[in-house]
């Protein structure tokens, strides 16, 4: 299959990391959309594995840092690496980026044009040039495993959005990324289907991905982050293991935050 | 047959109601040529037009500058142009230009024929329309559901072919029926350099026959049957594109 042999050589691009290193090491990022400054300096690493829950208040910037990341959003100085690739230089691979780190957006937006079952079967056969049937076969597993058996003929339209947004990490996980970026994929949704989505997440970090998810649900983050961070205008203003941080915030902003949400 | 012949005959001779086109034969096979041309003409027109829509809608969200006022510039040309004057530049403007080749019998004659620039000009014509509908259409695909796309790794073309146009399509159809509508009403342009489509066979027809009223009345009417036949392929076509919950 070309498609391996792909990741072979985008592989071993990056041969000087190991998986011992940080699997995103962000530097000093800085990000501004004309004279706002959206990221003034952020800084930290996630090893593979990790779970971190990004908190923050509307604007602080967290959309736009899990953006930079995959290079939807470019950045105006710092370095951010994925697997030792340097995102933000002039001749990215962008393939080889968009293949290691997986996106859920808020909004779902899958291909309303496109069923359940094609939507995760898209991109690996029309961009990776996978075998179709090997690449249904997987689709099918993905769809199991998000609890959407039986759904794989309906558009996106005749599903709910819990279900939409299941299917959207499972389109995610089609191009078996190793990253995970989840942008508040549960805010757009009806309260009693928040959970069936939060369940699948959790089984994924349960299995060993790597996530950065920004997310408002406290309890979640509490109970499946190995680390929380949380962002004031464009910084990292605190950040510790969820037990600490939530009972022991030590920083004014983030006691406020806090005591706003819980 | 030989019935229907007949009384067509007698029409002419009871009420002088004079279709050739159904008891002569030799009328009756120019106008079957004239009416095979014109659909030919159409669907030829057709298929390019939209080519050059998609084209050129694709051009015109490029991020080079040049690219993108070349393709304006084309469009504010064709859209802002008479037809007929647009048919008479590429025929007698531009064909003048093009180089003679030997034919067959060893006479000269230009590479492009009148049916080429025929093709050419309408094709531009009906396209310079058809990349503004699309590109009405691409408008109206979320930015999120194109980023989903790159987020996925597809590039800006396999973004454009696999999710914009699909999408852009559905939202444009409408205003494309209308444009391809026109499209087929302007092939009698085509009458203006000599290419044999249904207008113009008509018009030898009476010249020879005089009979101007039933030549006018069978092309209206023969004009109304091809719309027709176009505008119920498209709303088929339209109702199978309809997805649930996308659209109107
Ligand atoms: N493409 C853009 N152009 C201009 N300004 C932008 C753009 N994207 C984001 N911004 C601005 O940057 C700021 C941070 O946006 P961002 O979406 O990263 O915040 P957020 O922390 O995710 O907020 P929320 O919790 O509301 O999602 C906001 O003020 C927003 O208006
Ligand atoms: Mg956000």
């Amino acid at each position: 299959m070309p498609s391996s042999s792909n990741a072979a050589a985008a592989r071993h691009a990056d041969a000087n990391w190991t998986p011992d290193q940080p699997i995103v090491a962000i530097r000093n990022v800085h990000k501004s959309f004309g004279d706002f400054e959206v990221l003034r300096g952020i800084t930290f690493d996630v090893m593979k594995g990790d779970v971190i829950c990004i908190i923050g208040a509307s604007g602080s910037g967290k959309s736009t840092l899990l953006r930079c990341i995959n290079a939807l959003v470019p950045i105006d100085s710092g370095s951010i690496k994925v697997e030792g690739q340097e995102v933000h230089q002039p001749n990215l691979n962008t393939l080889a980026l968009r293949k290691k780190v997986g996106m859920v957006f808020q909004q779902f937006n899958l291909f309303p044009h496109k069923t359940a079952l094609q939507n995760i079967m898209m991109a690996p056969v029309q961009v990776l040039k996978q075998d179709k049937d090997a690449v249904r076969e997987r689709a099918r597993r993905l769809l199991a495993k998000v609890r959407l058996e039986g759904k794989e003929d309906a558009y996106p339209g005749e599903l709910s959005g819990g279900q939409q947004q299941r299917v959207a990490i499972a389109r995610s996980l089609a191009m078996n990324p190793d990253v995970m970026l989840f942008d508040e994929v549960t805010s757009a949704l009806d309260p009693e289907t928040v959970n069936e989505v939060l369940l699948t997440i959790r089984e994924l970090a349960e299995e060993g991905m790597t996530c950065m998810l920004v997310t408002h649900e406290m309890g979640f983050a509490r109970e499946v982050a190995d680390h929380m961070y949380f962002t004031d205008r464009g910084i990292i203003v605190e950040h510790g293991p969820p037990q600490e941080f939530f009972a022991n915030p030590k920083d004014e902003r983030t006691k406020a935050f806090l005591g706003q949400i819980l | 047959m030989q019935e229907i012949y007949e009384w067509f005959r007698w029409l002419n001779e009871a009420t002088g109601i004079n279709l050739t086109i159904v008891y002569d034969s030799y009328d009756r096979e120019r106008m079957i040529d004239g009416f095979v041309n014109t659909i030919y003409l159409s669907l030829v027109c057709l298929g390019f037009s939209v080519i050059i829509g998609i084209v050129g809608a694709w051009l015109q969200g490029s991020p080079l500058k040049w690219t993108r006022r070349l393709v304006n510039g084309y469009i504010q040309l064709f859209r802002n142009t008479p037809p007929l004057v647009q048919m008479y530049f590429f025929f007698f403007a531009l064909g003048s230009l093009m180089p003679r080749v030997e034919n067959e019998w060893g006479i000269m004659e230009p590479i492009l024929s009148n049916w080429h620039w025929a093709i050419l000009s309408l094709s531009f014509f009906a396209g310079s329309f058809n990349v503004e509908i699309f590109r009405s259409g691409i408008e109206a695909v979320p930015k999120a559901t194109v980023e989903a796309a790159e987020a996925l790794g597809y590039n800006r073309l396999q973004t454009y072919v696999y999710v914009v146009l699909p999408l852009a399509l559905r939202v444009c159809l409408p205003a494309l029926n209308n444009n391809l509508v026109n499209l087929v009403k302007t092939t009698t342009l085509a009458y203006a350099i000599a290419v044999p489509e249904m207008l113009y066979v008509a018009n030898q027809i009476w010249s020879d026959s005089l009979n101007v009223p039933e030549m006018m009345t069978f092309l209206l009417f023969a004009y109304v049957l091809l719309v027709g036949l176009l505008v119920m392929v498209m709303n088929k076509w339209e109702r199978s594109m309809r997805l649930p919950g996308f659209g109107a």
